[in-house]
């Protein structure tokens, strides 16, 4: 988990601070979520330099940057060099997305049978180049700063950033589904129809869409933490699964699938999913 | 080899910029003539056909969204289409408009990006669109409210555009309103005109003569414009069911690319906007026609540079169509149909925005996928973007390194490929299972 850090005053140079967004193993999804900034993409384009974005533009420029983007996971032995590479010319480091945050749906392969693997046939595997793990970028380098989601929601996304430039530390919500179920007035769905809804183990910040749209929340924006100061309380996920499998009747492969999803490779999740399979 | 040593020339794009995911190109020009043509995808494989099995039919739609976030309804479509044939469900009536609704969605969204940010940049001389704004503020910014339009239908459809929560198998989570959805009918009026426009705009542009010889591919229903059904045709007079796209199109790998590469009865063929216009002109809806009638370009259309235009007529035709939907909806009393879960196998073509997406399932009694197979458009779409740059190479060869090499990229840009989804789809074969 990142630590917050003090970023300092932005520098006084009346030069735009940099922008760089950055690729590895994902959608895409992410940042397409800077480019649907339909309202804002313009203005943020004046304000910083958005130097380096190749899904968005040829010109490549160069680092340093202030601010760098990092969308996806590590999966390759070439892509764990490169996010050092970015690391060193970034100031202020941040992961967009569950894949950059925690290793992103591709991080299954995590559980995949090691010596299977190392037999796996492609039609032709010596032409690929995969590591048999995906790994989110705090595993590889130091995070200043990282946003849930999958996808990331676009305006906590313009949030962080108005912060970074305005010398503010970004703060953002780090508790549970349930409580923006709550303000916006949602039946509850694990209550009222018996849905497996991971909401109360899960980050809220993307308005409670699931439960708003009739179904249960799959987590796509990663564990929750607990209220107190300091270190974060890691959620209840031990509870919850109880309550799925004895109240809801999930059998365990059910629950394993469950907590084993975007978000499966997050220690909490992790563990939760690891125990119940053991089971 | 005796005699003179042959002069070689290599022409390459490390990174192309202005496509989604990763990918370069690399052309090997020796004595004047091309000998090679690579267009190499980087992309690292995410194996989502591996680890699909083992997973229940009901988590699909949300896994298969992952592999683009440009184009996740597309994934969502096809996979419950598949999914419904399997277990010998329909979803007929309502239902079945608010999936055409969804779909227009995402065709707005996803060509408006192309048409407006990654490839008209190309036609008017700047690096990005947020550079062309500032030359061109009006256009960009017509071009960021439609894609918004786009978005925001898929937002009240499916609770966000980027990875939607509602689809599954049988229908939706959730059916808007009645009113929910009037709430849009004014600015899809606005973006009917907006997108009417974009057709006039983009076909003004100068357009290199490129002329080829495309076999084109695409679904074709017999009374609408293609977006979840229909039977795969092509202008060579090819026309099968879904169920047997295996028959006919083939994968294949090749050493320097992380993408399967797909061929019709062993050639290349064009799928996306170009491809649908020339097998279904006679579908568009009546402005759409008319519109395209006016530019002047007549069908069929043979230039890959070209599909800009086809893209904003297909803007125009998913505006007016969300419109007609919007306008004659009636909430279906229920979001979903029943379901019975069952062994089987099922499969499905929809047209994602840029081609046919074709996903194949094999479920157990328990509802858990055994096998998954899945060819996105861009794989299809790859052999013939080599065989384009192979013929375009030649008139670039006066120009230096920097220029031609733009050129090519260029080419490539036409397809509006989508790398990201491209690569994902490596077999993995485990052996002692």
């Amino acid at each position: 988990m990142a630590k917050p850090r003090k970023y300092g005053k932005p520098s006084k140079s009346t030069k735009r601070p940099k922008l760089g967004v950055f690729k590895f193993a994902s959608c895409d999804g992410c940042q397409l979520s800077i480019l649907n900034l339909e309202d804002e993409l313009l203005v943020l384009g004046r304000v910083v330099d958005i130097a380096f974005f190749p899904e968005a533009s040829s010109r490549f420029g160069e680092g340093p940057f202030d601010i760098a983007l990092i969308e996806g996971s590590v999966t390759t032995p070439e892509d764990a060099r490169r996010i050092t590479h970015v690391r060193e010319q970034s100031r202020v480091l941040i992961t967009i997305g569950a894949c950059a945050t925690a290793g992103g749906i591709q991080a299954l392969r995590n559980w995949g049978d090691v010596e299977a693997f190392k037999q796996a046939v492609y039609p032709s595997p010596e032409f690929i180049a995969s590591l048999s793990t995906s790994t989110p970028i705090s595993e590889h380098v130091r995070v200043d700063f990282e946003l849930w989601g999958c996808p990331i929601d676009k305006h906590q996304l313009l949030a962080v950033i108005t912060d970074l430039l305005a010398g503010v530390t970004p703060k953002l919500p780090t508790q549970s589904v349930c409580t923006e179920c709550k303000r916006r007035g949602h039946v509850c769905v694990m209550v009222a129809r018996g849905m497996p809804c991971l909401g109360p183990v899960t980050r809220t910040g993307c308005g409670a869409i699931c439960p708003g749209m009739g179904r249960d929340c799959y987590g796509c924006f990663g564990p929750a933490e607990g209220f107190t100061e300091g270190a974060a309380y890691p959620p209840n996920t031990p509870s919850l699964a109880r309550q799925f499998h004895q109240k809801l009747n999930l059998i365990p492969v059910d629950v394993v699938r469950r907590f084993r999803g975007i978000n499966g490779y997050v220690r909490p999740f992790r563990m939760e999913s690891n125990a119940w399979e053991e089971s | 080899m005796p005699g003179k040593s042959p002069k070689t020339r290599t022409i390459s794009v490390d990174m192309m910029a202005r496509v989604e995911g990763e990918g370069a190109l690399r052309v090997t020009v020796e004595n004047g003539q091309v000998r090679d043509v690579q267009l190499r995808i980087f992309e690292p494989p995410r194996f989502f056909e591996a680890f699909l099995r083992g997973r229940s039919y009901a988590e699909v739609p949300d896994i298969v969204a992952r592999i683009c976030g440009i184009c996740p309804v597309a994934y969502q479509m096809s996979a419950v289409h598949a999914l419904e044939q399997a277990f010998g469900v329909r979803v007929e009536g309502g239902l079945r408009d608010l999936r055409r609704l969804i779909y227009c969605g995402e065709w707005i969204e996803s060509h408006t990006l192309h048409v407006y940010m990654l490839q008209a940049p190309d036609f008017l001389g700047y690096d990005s669109g947020i550079e062309m704004a500032k030359d061109h503020q009006q256009l960009v910014t017509r071009g960021l409210r439609l894609k918004k339009a786009g978005n925001r239908l898929l937002a009240l459809l499916g609770g966000r555009s980027v990875h939607p929560v509602s689809v599954k198998v049988g229908g939706f989570s959730r059916v808007p309103t009645r009113r929910e959805m009037e709430s849009l009918r004014e600015e899809f009026l606005w973006a009917r005109d907006a997108a009417a426009e974009t057709v006039r705009w983009v076909a003004g542009f100068d357009f290199p003569r490129f002329d080829q010889n495309y076999t084109y591919v695409s679904l074709k229903p017999a009374h609408e414009y293609p977006f979840n059904e229909g039977p795969i045709a092509s202008s060579d007079g090819v026309e099968v069911p879904a169920t047997e796209f295996e028959a006919h199109f083939r994968e294949e790998q090749v050493p320097y690319s992380n993408a399967l590469q797909c061929t019709l009865n062993g050639a290349s063929y064009f799928a996306g906007p170009l491809a649908r216009l020339h097998l279904n002109a006679d579908n568009l809806s009546p402005l759409a026609k008319h519109v395209l009638a006016e530019t002047g370009l007549g069908l069929p259309l043979r230039n890959p540079f070209h599909g800009i235009v086809a893209r904003a007529v297909e803007i125009l035709y998913a505006t007016e169509e969300a419109l007609r939907l919007i306008e004659r909806y009636d909430p279906p009393p229920e979001p979903a149909v029943p379901l019975t879960v069952r062994a089987g196998t099922g499969m499905a073509c929809t047209e994602a925005p840029r081609g046919a997406l074709y996903h194949r399932y094999v479920v157990g009694e328990d509802g858990a996928v055994l096998d998954a197979k899945i060819v996105p458009p861009t794989s299809q779409n790859q052999r013939r973007m080599e065989d384009d740059l192979r013929a375009y190479v030649p008139r670039v060869l006066n120009l230096g390194d920097r220029e031609a090499a733009a050129g090519c990229e260029r080419v490539i840009r036409c397809y509006d490929p989508c790398i990201s989804c491209a690569t994902h789809f490596l077999k993995l074969e485990i052996i002692g299972r």
